[in-house]
């Protein structure tokens, strides 16, 4: 018999193309935007960077973690603690963070891969807890009170003819892309198929000859060496760290909050979460605490009414995808 | 020597004995019924052998080698490939793609080859038409028979089905039994449970009993159904 596996679809050819011209005008900022803007664009692609990483560990993997803020903490100190103590070029240093965060993450896994469900997620917490007690306890970083960077290397960050914010908003648009890129790849590949098998059915996944706690495993470590790059970058456009607040749990609050409404699980969710999640910020931003209030009773009143996600909701209603990541079967040309 | 050999298993929930001293061996290519009353462990058994469960005595050996300690993904990479009671689909994937899962893990076969396959194994148990829809969506029959089709994607040694025919007309039934016969005569060893017996005689050859997790009768069929145990059980069951 005559088959083909197809993958992609009609509304994807469209939204790349959409996608593309978005990206390069979005590429173009630092010419057209004022530097307002760019800052609030900026935060955007960080805030959707994160949330598509905690989305691949915890609504693919189903590693549901409270403690990413460990690895927004430990990336942005290693920045700092590079550039204070070493001098080491910004831009190294923030690769350099990465690499920190991987390696802390491989003691943690061990430790927190011991518990399940509610006990993982709490033991996630700790572990963030301590690592900002640890570091606000050093002093040549400040200890609790924190540290700011140095102006000359604030002013170090410009290439060519891009002034420091320009080069800082495009870091922060390079990632997003790049990490974006990189989790559509390996949702599409074998890869892929395992961690998707994996967010449906963890035991008929097992059944199917899936080594789940590898796969977890992976994602845990890549998202942990993601989530360490974005908080070494994050700090350093804000040029000032401190222990409160790199390691403060609203960093995963509202990364929850942006892929719970947006729609667990999916690639277009967390865009959807992020772009909800900054409106909201941008009109309640004057109602002070009532802000938190309505973000969490509106995260409660859409995971019972709509537990798919706006996304998920919408998806499923038109059978929509703009990241096709799955395989069609077409059977002797004829769709099925 | 033997496919698949239980040694002395044996497993308990508190009181409750799911596996009690069961012992017994599976010849290559051969198809077991499996019977008893509701909550007599058949599915334990199922759960132990698949490695989703860990027994408190015994050993499993496939082919020789002791499996006891291995994981379900290892199981099912060496040969084991069953179905859930309860189906367990990859609900948001399509049919196809749940096939591919087995088909790449289970059996390790790359793309071109496992999808050849997978589509085989939708057209032998009639799924071919559901393809494309996410197993979410499908009917319980509909899922069962799904069970069966993911299991066969890991292109196992040993099959175990645990009452995938329930619900089913008397025309769809003897479809499936023909289904069955057929991967069997292919090479495939298979335990079958199923409350419909007629439908697991025209399979088997061999008919095991289990009461409380241990093994009451194993034979012909014939010789089974015949037995004054069994005819105790079932009639136990009848009255109650
Ligand atoms: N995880 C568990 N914890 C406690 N008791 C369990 C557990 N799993 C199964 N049991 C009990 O073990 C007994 C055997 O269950 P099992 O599912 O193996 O029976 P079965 O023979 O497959 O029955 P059925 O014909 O109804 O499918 C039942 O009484 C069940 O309630
Ligand atoms: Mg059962």
């Amino acid at each position: 018999m005559d088959f083909q596996v197809e993958r992609g679809g009609r509304a994807s050819k469209n939204a790349a193309i959409t996608l593309l011209i978005v990206l390069s005008a979005l590429t173009a900022g630092p010419y057209w935007l004022n530097a307002g803007h760019q800052s609030v664009l900026m935060e955007i692609f960080y805030f959707l960077a994160l949330a598509q990483l905690w989305n691949l560990m915890a609504g693919f993997a189903g590693v549901v973690s409270l403690g990413q803020q460990a690895f927004v903490g430990i990336g942005g100190y290693t920045l700092f603690a590079a550039i204070a103590w070493w001098g080491i070029p910004p831009l190294v240093a923030l690769a350099l963070a990465g690499i920190v965060g991987l390696l802390v993450a491989l003691p943690v896994v061990h430790m927190v891969f011991r518990l399940q469900g509610a006990y993982l997620a709490i033991g996630t917490w700790v572990v963030a807890e301590v690592l900002g007690l640890g570091v606000s306890q050093i002093e040549s970083l400040g200890a609790g009170s924190g540290m700011s960077l140095p102006i000359e290397v604030a002013d170090s960050i410009e290439i060519a003819f891009i002034d420091r914010d320009g080069v800082l908003y495009l870091g922060a648009l390079f990632l997003l892309v790049t990490g974006n890129l990189c989790a559509y790849g390996l949702l599409r590949s074998r890869f892929g198929l395992a961690l998707t098998a994996i967010r449906d059915n963890e035991s008929a996944a097992a059944a199917s000859g899936v080594d789940c706690k590898r796969v977890k495993l992976v994602v845990y470590l890549a998202t942990a060496l993601g989530t360490s790059l974005l908080g070494a970058l994050i700090y350093l456009t804000k040029f000032r760290i401190s222990p409160a607040a790199a390691f403060d749990i609203n960093w995963t609050s509202y990364i929850i909050f942006i892929v719970v409404i947006g729609g667990v699980g999916t690639l277009e969710g967390p865009i959807v979460g992020t772009i909800v999640f900054f409106l909201l910020r941008e009109y309640l931003a004057d109602t002070g605490t009532w802000y938190l209030v309505i973000l969490g009773l509106l995260s409660v009143a859409i995971m019972l009414k709509w537990p798919a996600g706006i996304w998920g909701s919408i998806a499923k209603r038109f059978d929509l995808k703009l990241f096709p990541t799955g395989r069609r079967l077409r059977v002797s040309d004829r769709e099925l | 020597m033997s496919l698949l050999e239980v040694r002395h298993l044996a497993k308990s929930f508190g009181a409750v004995k799911v596996a009690d001293d069961l012992s017994f061996m599976l010849e290559k290519g051969a198809a077991l019924g499996v019977i008893g009353p509701n909550g007599a462990g058949k599915s334990s058994m199922f759960h132990l052998i698949g490695g989703s469960l860990k027994p408190g005595a015994g050993q499993i050996l496939l082919d020789g080698a002791d499996i006891t300690a291995l994981r379900p993904e290892q199981r099912c990479r060496a040969g084991i490939a069953r179905t859930f009671q309860v189906p367990q689909p990859f609900s948001k994937m399509t049919v196809f793609e749940n096939l591919l899962v087995p088909s790449a893990f289970g059996a390790g076969a790359a793309e071109p080859d496992g999808d050849r396959y997978c589509v085989q194994v939708l057209e032998q148990t009639g799924l071919l038409r559901k393809a494309n829809q996410p197993a979410g969506t499908l009917t319980l029959l509909e899922r069962k028979r799904l069970e069966l089709a993911r299991a066969l994607a890991a292109r196992p040694r040993l099959l175990l089905l645990d009452e995938i025919a329930g619900g089913l007309t008397e025309h769809e039934t003897a479809q499936l039994v023909e289904t069955i016969k057929e991967i069997n005569r292919s090479g495939t060893a298979i335990i079958w449970i199923e409350h419909i017996v007629h439908a697991l005689t025209a399979v088997v050859q061999r008919l095991m009993v289990i009461n409380f997790g241990a093994k009451v009768a194993d034979g012909s069929p014939g010789e089974v159904m015949g037995s004054t145990i069994v005819k105790r059980i079932y009639m136990g069951i009848e009255v109650a």
